[in-house]
């Protein structure tokens, strides 16, 4: 198994580390069990994603695809992050080892929390619910696929 | 980036000894016959084999010459004894014991027979890491037909107590099959001290090169070929022989057995150094099976909380060190280490698990250099996992 340079590069440097302290929302997904855990803390100037920052406990592609979704994320309106995808992130750092595609689901799934978590503080109606895997209980980080890619 | 290179990964294969390379190419060039041609060519090539095959028996003690095999790895010597062994005399049905920390190359063969007719029984080994007599005295039954318990385990080093396992198997009745592919040469290894009816060794774990092999089996012991064709090995196993692989075979393990009077405690001394410095720098990290009776020198297994495996193997490798993990992220079915898991370690901890094993050229600056590189590694992977805090709590409390 080989990760792109760009994957390397994330995963040596990634950007926007750590916990920003008055966080407007906070999305915090995973299981500690299953070693995988991503939590993610935005700031939001106007229904945009201002700053962002994550921590992540989990393999080379989870701690890639956290940061690349950070950076991806800044600047975007909170209905365009929510929409990110999967594949988007594993385009965009030049593709993902297919046995590492779920990785990308931590770091999508913290940004829509954090994201839903904003909207909620402020009495308004989430965005996201119901499209975040982890949030079914019957989602398995670890299974097979879902055949957005090949084998 | 640094230019250096530190190789702490022993247990997954070895380089071949330059030693054991001269002792090889002439039959591969030279004399390349096939060993059992009648003609001159053929005739140098089956005296290189017959001699390759009685140094063999003679260093790992056995009666004869002919009961040893040479196969093609440590997996074919697996396969052929668990499935040779259980299927003998056309044997359809039985009861098989293999110990729940065996490396795959037993465990699927087994799984298979299980499913064609053979009742499989796993035996968990203690928490220290080794299987306990009493308890296959408590597994085994009438109709036990084969016991396979590894020698020395490949991940945690932990050493089985095969002689007493083998006097229990043979009071049911039952076969004695132990992999040895990671004691042979490292430790003391003698088939009739063992009392073992058979043994597989894999070359590349005892710097031979790799597809290269052997299995013993202990004469009178009937056994279903799994190569078949030619006859080849007293039609035991088929396949003309990689006669190279042999004389390599044998020259790696003579050499093995020269050195170890200094080798083993050298390596045990490097183990203990790393054993030290890893527990004393790194907070939380704790040694796996640490109360095993008898280890290899050469192999230790950590728990490090808080981090990944595969992500600290990935900074490790940046900073040009080989090491493995038994994390889940990192194996290919993204499960974690069986080996660990059937040792009591809870999954969370297998996550961070981070074997070392050192070898022929190891140095104490290698050892040194691994404990420097990692522990900002653990620091910085630490500081990213946003459950740490929560963790430290917990394990502070656990240990009050
Ligand atoms: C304990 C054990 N058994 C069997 C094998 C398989 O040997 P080989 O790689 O020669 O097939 C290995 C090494 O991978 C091992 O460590
Ligand atoms: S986080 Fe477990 S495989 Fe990526």
């Amino acid at each position: 198994m080989i990760y792109s340079d760009k994957v390397m590069d994330h995963f040596g440097n990634p950007r926007n580390v750590g916990v920003i302290a008055d966080a407007d929302g906070v999305g915090e997904v995973g299981n500690p069990v299953c070693g995988d855990v991503m939590k993610i803390t935005i700031k939001v100037d106007d229904d945009r994603i201002g700053d962002i920052k994550f921590q992540t406990l989990g393999c080379g592609a989870a701690i890639a695809t956290s940061s690349i979704v950070t950076e991806m994320a800044k600047g975007m309106t909170l209905a365009e992050a929510v929409a990110i995808t999967k594949s988007q992130v594993a385009e965009e750092l030049g593709g993902l080892p297919p046995a590492k595609m779920h990785c990308s689901v931590l770091a999508t799934d913290g940004l829509k929390k954090a994201v839903d978590d904003y909207l909620v503080r402020h009495g308004r109606e989430p965005i996201a619910v119901g499209t975040i895997a982890h949030d079914d209980p019957d989602f398995d980080p670890h299974a097979e696929d879902d055949g957005e890619h090949a084998h | 980036m640094t230019e250096r290179s530190v190789y702490l990964d022993y247990a997954a294969t070895t380089p071949a000894d330059q030693r054991v390379v001269d002792a090889m190419l002439p039959y591969l060039t030279e004399h390349y016959g096939n060993a059992n041609s009648m003609y001159r060519l053929g005739r140098d090539a089956s005296r290189a084999l017959e001699d390759a095959r009685e140094r063999v028996a003679r260093a790992i003690g056995a009666a004869r010459p002919d009961e040893v095999i040479f196969t093609s790895c440590g997996t074919e010597s697996d396969n052929t004894a668990i499935i040779g062994l259980a299927t003998a005399a056309g044997r359809t049905s039985g009861h098989i014991i293999v110990s729940a920390f065996e490396h795959h190359a037993v465990l699927e063969p087994a799984w298979r027979l299980g499913k064609q007719g053979f009742e499989v029984t796993e035996l968990p080994p203690r928490p220290d890491g080794t299987v306990h007599p009493d308890d296959l005295a408590a597994a085994l039954r009438d109709d036990t037909v084969l016991v396979s318990v590894m020698h020395g385990n490949n991940e945690i080093g932990t050493v089985q107590p095969i002689a007493e396992l083998a006097t229990l198997a043979h009071e049911r009745g039952a076969l004695l099959h132990t992999d040895a592919a990671q004691t042979l040469g490292k430790i003391d290894f003698d088939v009739a001290a063992l009392g073992v009816d058979a043994a597989s060794f894999s070359g590349h774990k005892i710097y031979a090169p790799k597809g290269t092999g052997a299995l013993y089996l202990k004469g009178g012991t009937r056994m279903t070929p799994y190569l078949i064709g030619g006859g080849q090995e007293s039609k035991r196993r088929s396949g003309t022989q990689n006669v190279a692989g042999a004389v390599a075979f044998a020259t790696a393990l003579e050499l093995m057995d020269a050195e170890r009077p200094a080798e083993g405690p050298r390596l045990a001394a490097l183990r203990d150094r790393l054993v030290d410095g890893l527990l004393g720098r790194i907070e939380y990290a704790q040694l796996n099976a640490a109360d095993a009776p008898v280890r290899l020198p050469h192999i230790a297994n950590f728990v490090i909380p808080g981090v990944e495996g595969e992500a600290m193997l990935l900074h490790l490798d940046a900073a040009g060190i080989a090491v493995s993990t038994g994390s889940a992220c990192s194996s290919g079915s993204l499960k974690p280490s069986h080996v660990l898991l059937s040792i009591g370690c809870p999954v969370e901890f297998a996550h961070g698990s981070l074997r070392v094993s050192l070898g022929r050229y190891t140095t104490e600056a290698d050892v040194d250099y691994l404990l420097e590189t990692l522990v900002p590694v653990v620091d910085r992977l630490r500081q990213m996992n946003p459950l740490y805090e929560k963790m430290v709590a917990g394990l502070a409390g656990a240990a009050d």
